[in-house]
């Protein structure tokens, strides 16, 4: 097997996935490179898992082809794919003990008892689950069961690790834990982890980059802020995170092009109607219709002169609930930095 | 019986308890008549109250060299019987269970109708058919007339095991490295033995307690029960056959409980990881 | 090696599918349905009167044959034995349902259903034979009988034309005896599945808009748990129908059907005409089994 050293870890060119007369993944292009963490984001149904199961094998690709490290593995059984998946369910051999789950890659190919367990003991030491080896999956908790599925597969030393909404059973905490723990984890091994999940946070929190796919497609792929700070289309700006979306009238008024742009809640700041606001600033003036506070932070609803609203959020840095939602009904100026803007196109 | 006091079931009338139990008692004991029968001394006849109490029929019975043929011609049909049912029942399951294809509730119904019909028409049917062909009636003409039936059993229990794999496990197999010769022996049969020997154990109880579809279809081959079917209607050794009687109830009653034990026990080991 | 196999097969399902499908299916064709079709045909043939042997040619004289006086008899007398034996299962059958279902503690419930399917696992033909032994003249039954003096009542029994005879083990009501005790468990399950899925609050409710208990029975318990009766019914119907077994052990002369075509094919060597009665029982459980599914029979199996 030929390896190209300097080629992506994955390469898909031109990819369609047709189930019939649904295109569930519509001439995709993209590229990953050796040792990033790639997030697939998007909402259910847009794709993403479609891709991720292609790179497996274990779906085939209607048309296009599919490069690992520069090698068309675009018709080859999962098999024979030097890449591993941590499935959503985990998908734990029920039958056999940790150990064994751990070990099976190893033992498919043949590889001596003696050196199963060595291995086996480092991948337990790696995902904090040293002494586990002898114990059942029914015997293991959620989280415990995530970290037995990671071992089984980063034992095999993949080039690629694909990751399918791994997260997504664990409650809150333990998930803020494992996404710290499954960074910590890839910048040690140092292989490629392709990771899907349709909870933006967390693609934000791990990503080097992110692909953000809807109905098949790619809308955009780039760094998280990139992601965050410029989206380029509009359903990415209000995908990742919430956006205010101004077109038309008000944008040609205020950006000199009717354009569409988004700008996001916190970038917008609420002045009073005696302010001036700096070069680079676009102002916008408006009356607060409505008022939420969230502890951490409110979240207001102003209607402009225009009659478009527009969402603003602020952190309660001095304020308290009962200043804020005194705010209601007032007259505001609203100033946010041009920069700050990303045209979402159309 | 006891009332919890969190028990909201209402209560059942002394008369319906009655009625039930009743029932339940109608359902067994003729079988204890059969066992009571194994000691009468008594030949010819039989009366009720025993003339008396005597274990000598069972050494009796274990003589016979008529009935050890039987019993090793009935264990031979059902081991055959079985083997070919756990190997077309698993065929027809993976099938069903792995794609969805034309005709796919058709061939439940086809692997059902052998059990669904009277036995004298799957008997009769065979019977032309085999005649119809020439074909001389033998041990393999039982064992064929046998595996109609028997496949749906094994068919049943392991599809109903497919159904509750987890159909992700296969996937990580392969993803893991293992071909599908290796998945299969590593993670698929692992998972579905149990289903195998509760069906086969179904399997044989169901050919070895076989009589009607025998009749029709042996040659001069006398299985067990067509030993007891001829003491039915012309009775010459009352004593013997309750002997056989009660040994038959033990072999098929065994592999069935077994059957269900090990269908409810193997809920733990099953293939749901989550 | 077999990696390249396996890629092969993988790459194939379609192939996988029809080599997982053949066997079975082929078994079943050629063997099973092929056997119906051949019964089918042979009610076509005929038997030469004289040698004895089977005609194969098409005729329509086997299928005239069994509409003959003593064949209709013997379906009439079958399928009232069939229909009788249906009812008392039925009513004998329920009690005990209705409390598994509705009355048994979710421990007690597991035990029941299991004593109830054990006298399926036992042998069928040792469970006959076991009456054999209870309804003999000297035997358990009448032992009974002669406990409570009775036995002048069981002789007016069996001097009664039609169900009589010459004892209990060789008469039609010896059969009855036994058809009813051999199928009850068959009865009992799907009554008691049908039962189980009344739900509680249904009986509530109408109790709450004043209905007395037999009410409730009688308007909302008896109408859903119908379906399985008519599914057990099932059973129990075909089953006598078909059934040779235990006419040839306790009956007399007055054939039914299994015994009909248990003795045309065996000693009379007369297939054509087993096969063309055999039919009659296939048409009437095609029938029932239609006209019970739309009684919604299935729903309760």
């Amino acid at each position: 097997m030929m390896n190209n050293p300097s080629a992506p870890a994955i390469r898909f060119d031109k990819v369609s996935r047709h189930f019939g007369e649904v295109k569930a993944v519509d001439l995709v292009d993209l590229e990953v490179g050796d040792g990033e963490f790639f997030s697939m984001l998007g909402p259910s149904g847009s794709g993403k898992t479609t891709c991720l199961r292609m790179i497996a094998g274990f779906d085939r690709p209607t048309s296009g082809k599919i490069h690992l490290y520069g090698q068309d593995v675009s018709s080859l059984p999962p098999y024979e794919r030097n890449v591993n998946t941590v499935f959503q369910d985990y998908a734990l051999f029920p039958h056999m003990n940790v150990e064994a789950n751990i070990a099976y890659g190893l033992m498919v190919k043949n590889v001596a008892r003696q050196e199963r367990i060595k291995h086996v003991e480092e991948m337990l030491e790696l995902v904090q689950l040293s002494g586990f080896a002898g114990r059942k999956p029914s015997q293991l908790s959620g989280g415990q069961r995530q970290r037995v599925a990671l071992a089984r597969a980063l034992i095999n030393h993949p080039k690629v690790l694909l990751l399918d909404e791994p997260l997504g059973a664990l409650d809150l905490k333990l998930r803020q834990q494992m996404q710290i723990e499954l960074k910590a984890i890839q910048k040690r091994v140092g292989i490629t982890f392709i990771f899907v999940t349709h909870d933006q946070e967390e693609a934000i929190t791990m990503s080097d980059r992110i692909a953000v796919f809807n109905q098949g497609k790619i809308e955009q792929i780039g760094s998280p802020s990139d992601i965050y700070e410029r989206p380029a289309s509009s359903f990415v700006a209000g995908f990742v995170g919430t956006s205010n979306l101004v077109g038309g009238e008000i944008a040609k008024r205020t950006t000199g092009s009717e354009q569409t742009f988004s700008i996001r809640p916190e970038k917008i700041h609420i002045g009073s109607m005696s302010d001036n606001p700096a070069s680079g600033m676009i102002s916008l003036d408006g009356v607060i219709r409505d008022v939420i506070y969230l502890g951490l932070f409110t979240r207001y609803l102003i209607e402009t002169e225009d009659g478009v609203d527009l969402v603003v959020v602020e952190q309660n840095l001095k304020s308290t609930s009962m200043d804020v939602l005194s705010a209601k009904g007032h007259k505001v100026r609203l100033s946010w930095h041009q920069d700050h803007i990303s045209r979402v196109g159309g | 019986m006891p009332s919890k006091s969190s028990d909201t079931r209402p209560r059942a009338s002394w008369g319906l308890k009655l009625a039930a139990f009743g029932t339940l008692l109608f359902l067994h004991f003729p079988m204890w008549i059969i066992f009571l029968y194994t000691f009468t001394p008594d030949e010819t006849t039989y009366t009720f109250p025993l003339p008396g109490f005597t274990t000598k029929w069972f050494g009796v019975a274990l003589q016979r060299a008529d009935l050890w043929r039987s019993l090793t011609l009935s264990l031979q049909v059902a081991s055959v019987a079985t083997a070919a049912a756990l190997i077309l029942g698993t065929f027809a399951a993976a099938a069903v269970y792995r794609s969805n294809f034309f005709g796919r509730e058709s061939i439940s119904f086809l692997l059902l109708l052998p059990i669904a019909l009277p036995g004298i028409v799957t008997g009769i049917a065979l019977r032309t058919a085999i005649g119809g062909l020439d074909i001389p009636f033998s041990f393999w003409t039982i064992v064929i007339g046998h595996a109609t039936f028997c496949v749906v059993v094994v068919y049943n229990n392991v599809l109903a095991r497919f159904r509750r794999t987890n159909a992700t496990m296969i996937e990580a197999s392969m993803d893991l490295g293992a071909n599908s010769f290796q998945t299969f022996r590593h993670v698929v049969l692992p998972n579905i033995a149990t289903a195998l020997l509760a069906g086969g154990m179904l399997a044989f109880a169901l050919s070895f307690d076989e009589v009607i579809v025998t009749t029709f279809t042996a040659g001069q081959q006398t299985t067990l029960p067509i030993w007891i079917f001829s003491q039915l209607s012309r009775p010459r050794d009352r004593p013997v056959t309750n002997v056989v009687a009660t040994i038959v109830i033990l072999i098929t009653f065994l592999p069935i409980f077994i059957a269900q034990k090990i269908s409810a026990g193997s809920s733990e080991t099953e293939g749901e990881t989550k | 090696m077999l990696n390249r196999i396996s890629t092969y097969f993988y790459q194939r399902p379609k192939l996988v599918l029809a080599l997982f499908l053949a066997p079975p299916m082929l078994y079943m064709l050629v063997v099973y349905l092929g056997s119906l079709f051949s019964l089918l045909i042979n009610g076509f043939y005929s038997i030469d009167d004289f040698t004895g042997i089977i005609v194969r040619e098409f005729t329509m004289r086997t299928y005239t044959q069994v509409f003959n006086i003593t064949n209709r008899e013997i379906v009439f007398r079958t399928a009232t034995m069939a229909l009788v034996v249906t009812i008392v299962d039925a009513l004998i059958a329920f009690p005990l349902a209705y409390y598994i279902a509705k009355f048994a503690s979710p421990r007690l419930k597991t035990w029941l259903l299991i004593a109830v399917t054990i006298p399926l696992w036992s042998s069928y033909l040792v469970r006959v034979y076991a009456w054999k032994l209870i309804l003999a003249k000297e035997g358990i039954l009448s032992w009974f009988i002669n406990l409570f003096n009775l036995t002048g009542a069981l002789e007016w029994l069996l001097g009664l034309p039609g169900i009589g005879g010459s004892s209990l083990s060789l008469s039609p009501i010896g059969m009855f005896i036994v058809f009813v005790y051999i199928w009850l468990p068959y009865m009992i399950i799907p009554i008691q599945t049908a039962l189980e899925r009344v739900p509680g609050s249904l009986l509530e409710a109408s109790s709450d808009l004043g209905a007395r208990p037999s009410q409730t029975f009688r308007t909302v318990i008896l109408p859903l748990a119908f379906p399985g009766v008519v599914a057990g019914s099932i059973f129990t119907f075909s089953l006598t129908l078909g059934d040779f077994i235990i006419p040839l052990t306790l009956g007399n002369s007055k054939f039914f059907i299994g015994q009909a075509v248990y003795s045309y094919q065996g000693t009379g060597g007369n297939i054509p005409l087993a096969a063309a009665m055999t039919m009659g029982p296939v048409v009437i459980m095609v029938l029932y089994l239609l006209i019970a599914r739309r009684l919604g029979a299935f729903d309760a199996i």
